[in-house]
């Protein structure tokens, strides 16, 4: 048996999230929610697990910590040691207070742009990607619940309108 | 749910607005047309863009010669400029990453047009070092690339250096914070756009964004590491730039003071800054009900506190250069000889400046007054342009050898290619203003509910 995908709009933020509530508590699917801003408390309505990107972000910057560590003892000590200064060119740990804001400015830069990516990765948005979301409306002041349904669709639209949806139609 | 927010605290979105009405609001000047003032206003811009550009080809062509430099004073307009960019930038990071961490809600109305004066004025910044190189088309020289240079590397030791990778992570951190911000808002955009045009500009613009529940989560987890990560950046920067100084042995520069002294100045003159811009655009783009007087207040508190600081570093730098005895303070940017001497001028210019106009503030009768604020702003401005020109000018000018102290007079192309930076500072500014969502309209939705006057009234009438 195949089952029918729901999608009911809302005009109120609060309203949605006491509909998730409903839909949850009748123990519905919802497929996908479309909000025009981060409603708060949804993603935890839902029981959307928690995103793991800033952990992906402390992992990258490790990698330009250590990649400055790396580029800075391969440049100046062992490549082509220097006397700049008289300053200790020929040994990493004496030198290495110099070498400080370097380690900070490149782990920020990895863990920033590499996490970044990585969202952008993850929620497939680049230049070219065309918009999903089904009403233009959900961008601006509505707000949009997927919900799928295997049997009874009549009691989940009557759920939906008690609840307070505005408008309910079947996901071609 | 939003957070309960007492109804005493003064509204941050006044009128009856409904979340239609802010998309309505933040998309009005993108699909309106330009007034005269516009384009007069983006006339006088370009103008001076292309008087910068002209000075900038011609440095380029003749050499850094026919600057006003000469052997003592080797650095004195550029680097001014340079650093008052850079400081310019500071705010918009402030504003949009530590404020964020601080859950100031004020931020939001204004966040988005702070990072846009950022990251055009760190564009300005950048260009003076690469101007001064002389031989600009050698400057990937200052990246570390294998093979480039013979057997040569560059010298992580220098604050130079720290210097080009600060500026170039700041810039490209701040943009990338700057534009995950804005996909939501270039999504609406698109989403109303009725021109075909704009639809695809738009829809290319907004990456796809469809507002998904986990894009939502993912993007204001992404928000606050980024505001993490850009905090620390924002102290960073400045103080790295500082050091170029601070490292150095001339009277004057050699000061441990510079780091958080500097920090401090830049957030000062970048919260001038973006006072100047936002007066003028919540007026001509009508975001009255959006940049309201509580966010020129709040930001005229910040430019006290770090008035204050910078003022307290005057102080201290001037005392313990007499205290110090040492003859060679007797002429740095801040003691008795500099506002005496010949750079007189300079020196009270920026003590009038940055100290004494900005103590009006303590009164709220002018923190809350817009055309003062408007004036002081730009007072702020000026000054703190002399601060650079009197660390860089006045203490070259007066070394340790008598004899070859001297003064410095820039020529028309130094003074050119400042008035360039301006003119493409505003360039950027003025189309900005007219074609992107000016204000962080999702975030500021997030917040109508507990922050906007209408459900304040009615919180106020149901509980009384």
């Amino acid at each position: 048996m195949s089952s029918t995908t729901i999608q009911a709009i809302f005009d109120d933020d609060d309203v949605l999230l006491r509909a998730v509530k409903n839909l949850k508590d009748a123990h519905y699917h919802i497929e996908e929610v479309f909000t025009p801003f981060p409603v708060h408390g949804l993603e935890k309505a839902v029981g959307l697990p928690n995103t793991r990107i800033a952990i992906t972000s402390f992992i990258y910057g490790l990698i330009g910590l250590s990649f400055a560590i790396w580029l800075m003892d391969y440049t100046m000590i062992t490549d082509w040691p220097q006397n700049i200064g008289g300053k200790p060119s020929f040994s990493f740990a004496e030198n290495m207070p110099a070498f400080v804001p370097i380690m900070f400015e490149l782990t920020v830069f990895f863990a920033a742009h590499l996490m970044v990516i990585t969202f952008y990765m993850r929620s497939k948005l680049w230049p070219y990607k065309k918009a999903e979301n089904p009403d233009p409306r959900t961008t601006d002041d509505h707000f949009m619940i997927e919900v799928s349904t295997a049997n009874d669709v009549k009691s989940l639209e009557d759920l939906l309108k008690k609840s307070g949806a505005k408008e309910i139609k079947t996901k071609a | 749910m939003s957070h309960y927010e007492a109804p005493i605290r003064e509204p941050l979105i006044f009128g009856d607005k409904s979340y239609h009405d802010i998309s309505v609001d933040v998309a009005a000047p993108v699909e309106g047309k330009a007034n005269k003032l516009w384009w007069i206003a983006f006339s006088i811009a370009l103008t001076a863009f292309l008087l910068g550009l002209g000075a900038i080809s011609y440095t380029i062509g003749v050499g850094i010669g026919v600057w006003g430099l000469n052997n003592r004073i080797n650095w004195a307009w550029d680097i001014t400029n340079f650093v008052w960019w850079v400081g310019i930038g500071h705010a918009g990071t402030l504003i949009s990453a530590v404020l964020l961490l601080f859950r100031q809600k004020w931020r939001m109305g204004i966040n988005r047009s702070a990072e846009a004066m950022t990251i055009f004025a760190v564009f300005q910044a950048g260009l003076f070092p690469i101007i001064h190189m002389g031989r600009v088309w050698n400057a990937f020289y200052v990246l570390p690339l294998p093979n480039a240079l013979g057997s040569l590397w560059v010298n992580f030791n220098s604050p130079l250096l720290w210097d080009v990778f600060a500026i170039s992570t700041y810039l490209s951190v701040s943009l990338v914070f700057w534009y995950t911000g804005l996909l939501p808002d270039f999504a609406m955009l698109r989403d109303r756009a009725v021109k075909p045009f704009q639809k695809q500009i738009y829809g290319l613009l907004s990456f796809g964004w469809s507002g998904r529940l986990k894009d939502w989560q993912r993007f204001e987890e992404v928000s606050l590491v980024l505001a993490g990560l850009a905090t620390p950046l924002v102290l960073s920067v400045h103080t790295i730039v500082s050091m170029d100084f601070a490292t150095s042995i001339i009277p004057g520069w050699h000061s441990t003071i510079f780091p958080p002294y500097f920090v401090a100045g830049a957030i000062f003159s970048g919260f001038a800054m973006v006072q100047t811009l936002l007066l003028i655009m919540r007026k001509v783009s009508h975001l009255e009900a959006y940049i309201t007087k509580i966010h020129i207040e709040n930001m005229n508190k910040v430019i006290i506190v770090t008035g204050g600081i910078v003022s307290v570093a005057y102080m201290t730098e001037f005392f313990v250069g007499w205290y110090s005895g040492s003859s060679y303070e007797d002429y740095t940017y801040l003691s008795v000889g500099a506002a005496t001497g010949p750079y007189w001028w300079a020196f009270w210019s920026l003590i009038t400046c940055n100290f004494i106009f900005p103590l009006t503030l303590w009164f709220k009768k002018a923190r809350t007054n817009l055309i003062w604020s408007f004036i002081l702003s730009i007072i702020i401005n000026i000054g703190m342009w002399f601060e650079r020109f009197d660390i860089i000018v006045i203490d070259l000018s007066r070394g340790h050898l008598p004899s070859s102290w001297t003064m410095f007079s820039p020529t028309f192309v130094d003074v050119s290619i400042f008035i360039g930076t301006i003119g493409f500072f505003f360039v950027l500014f003025l189309l900005y203003a007219r074609t992107f969502p000016v204000i962080a309209q999702a975030e500021l939705k997030s917040i109508l509910k507990s922050s906007g006057e209408n459900y304040k009234n009615l919180r106020k009438e149901n509980h009384e």
